[in-house]
């Protein structure tokens, strides 16, 4: 398959960027997005020119690593899949294939189509996680949960954390991302006891980076995991359960 | 911003703290919009007396500075009922779409080379313009029909709400301002009546599938029944 690809080229997180056309010639239509690239950036290195900078790792669709702008739509045209799980027979010969990295202010180019995911990992660090011992694997089965509730909480927890609703969203707004994860943990016993603190500090860390949500649906269409944004009216609702509710002061007035 | 400095946490106890968040300013975007809501709904109900003759309406006019009587004084349940919360609720929906606004293009960088929407609708996309429109008709509609100000309607008489509505409608660039007006409207409702119910977390698969249709047969209805008053006038069956 022969394509020409419009990359997105930025030395660094400071510098200013712009776009690059390459050709892509030759390329095998059972290769992967990500294996198009690495034939590209072979033959930019063998020309002595700088490859073009991407996240990857597990190639798999599990990782969340990989994540970028095709033609307009994140993760490309395939609905459902990451971008390491599109593969190049869904390009028409002769296409001319727009490449950009996420853009959102939260989630800064770090380099080309690299851009710093770190903001996420500080919503996870302000409450995803569940603060008592639940012990090994086997001992999760000690407290049992009903089967829609579980359902419901792996269906949120198959978020891999990618950003693409961030890059989706016109707001650039994390609510889909937030939303997973609280809904993961708030559905579950062991989520409980700390419900209330966990909404409320994994939102205001989100605002605190990102925009607010004015219901598009973009995320959902764009989520590699179909993550729906039923989660997200969840998340409304717990936040506002949360602050009107203090459980600092409970039974202590 | 960088990803690594978040500004500082802003959660803070009461109601105003609660609006101090983004998802508190959905919440008063919410509920300030359902009385809005209810608001055009009934206006759009009482608009339909134009349909009964002059009689009727100015009488249904006259009804509702009456509200409350002999109760109440005259025009007082319609001050402290209607008016008075209605304009607080406006000015919390401007207020909150106000400052989300400046929120969410903080929060971008920059936009995307051929960006390809695949599940925002126009409606959606464009509520930041449909609801500027209809805050600017609004000041229109009030010089024109409430206060009378005469650059607006020369025509107008306080009390004639048959005679001042045909004296401004016949005018075809009114005519036109309001057709365009409730089309805004119409769109804004579209989207909001829906937005709603997520914004307030009312999410139940048994009725989510409603929720939609909900928003779209209250948009058609409400902008149905209020262009059909200017229409009427200009086709002449009201006048």
């Amino acid at each position: 398959m022969n394509l020409t690809l419009r990359v997105w080229r930025q030395a660094g997180a400071d510098a200013p960027g712009r776009f690059e056309t390459y050709p892509a010639e030759g390329i095998p239509p059972e290769a992967s997005f990500l294996e198009m690239l690495d034939i590209v950036n072979e033959r930019l290195e063998r020309n002595g020119a700088e490859p073009i900078a991407f996240d990857h790792d597990c190639r798999e669709g599990i990782c969340g690593s990989c994540g970028v702008m095709i033609d307009g739509v994140p993760h490309g045209p395939q609905l459902g899949t990451a971008t390491c799980q599109l593969h190049m027979r869904r390009f028409d010969e002769g296409d001319t294939v727009v490449v950009e990295p996420w853009r959102a202010a939260g989630f800064p180019v770090v380099r080309d189509l690299m851009v710093d995911r770190s903001a996420f990992d500080r919503i996870i660090e302000a409450g995803g996680y569940i603060s008592v011992s639940t012990g090994s694997a086997p001992d999760a089965n000690e407290i049992p949960v009903p089967k829609d509730a579980a359902d419901a909480a792996m269906d949120a927890a198959a978020c891999i954390g990618c950003g693409a609703c961030v890059a989706a969203c016109p707001n650039s707004a994390a609510q889909l991302f937030t939303a997973a994860k609280l809904v993961h943990l708030n559905l579950l016993p062991q989520g409980q006891a700390e419900r209330d603190r966990r909404t409320v500090a994994m939102v205001d860390t989100m605002e605190s980076f990102f925009g607010s949500c004015t219901n598009h649906g973009e995320c959902e269409t764009a989520c590699p995991k179909g993550i729906s944004i039923d989660t997200i009216a969840l998340m409304n609702r717990d936040y506002l359960k949360a602050r009107l509710s203090d459980r600092r002061l409970l039974g202590r007035s | 911003m960088t990803a690594t400095q978040p500004k500082p946490r802003t959660s803070r106890p009461g109601l105003l703290g609660i609006y101090r968040s983004d998802l508190g300013k959905k919440y008063a975007m919410a509920i300030s919009g359902v009385f809005l809501l209810l608001f055009v709904f009934a206006h759009m109900v009482g608009n339909l007396h134009a349909f009964e003759g002059p009689e009727q309406i100015n009488h249904y006019g006259e009804a509702l500075r009456e509200l409350g009587e002999p109760l109440l004084p005259r025009t007082m349940l319609l001050w402290v009922g209607l008016r008075i919360p209605l304009a607080i609720a406006l000015a919390v929906h401007v207020h909150a779409a106000y400052a989300l606004t400046l929120t969410n293009l903080r929060a971008r960088s920059g936009s995307y080379d051929g960006r390809n929407y695949l599940a925002a609708g126009y409606a959606s996309r464009t509520m930041r313009w449909t609801g500027v429109i209809t805050l600017l008709f609004l000041a229109w509609h009030l010089a024109d029909f409430t206060w009378g100000i005469k650059t607006v309607n020369p025509d107008y008489v306080r009390g004639d709400v048959y005679g001042n509505l045909i004296a401004s409608l016949e005018r075809w660039p009114v005519f036109a301002l309001y057709l365009m007006a409730m089309g805004a409207l119409g769109l804004h409702v579209w989207h909001g009546a829906w937005s709603l119910f997520q914004s307030l977390g009312i999410n139940n698969p048994r009725f989510n599938a409603y929720r939609r249709i909900f928003a779209i047969v209250f948009a058609t209805i409400v902008t149905g029944g209020f262009v059909t008053v200017p229409i009427a006038v200009q086709l002449g069956i009201i006048g």
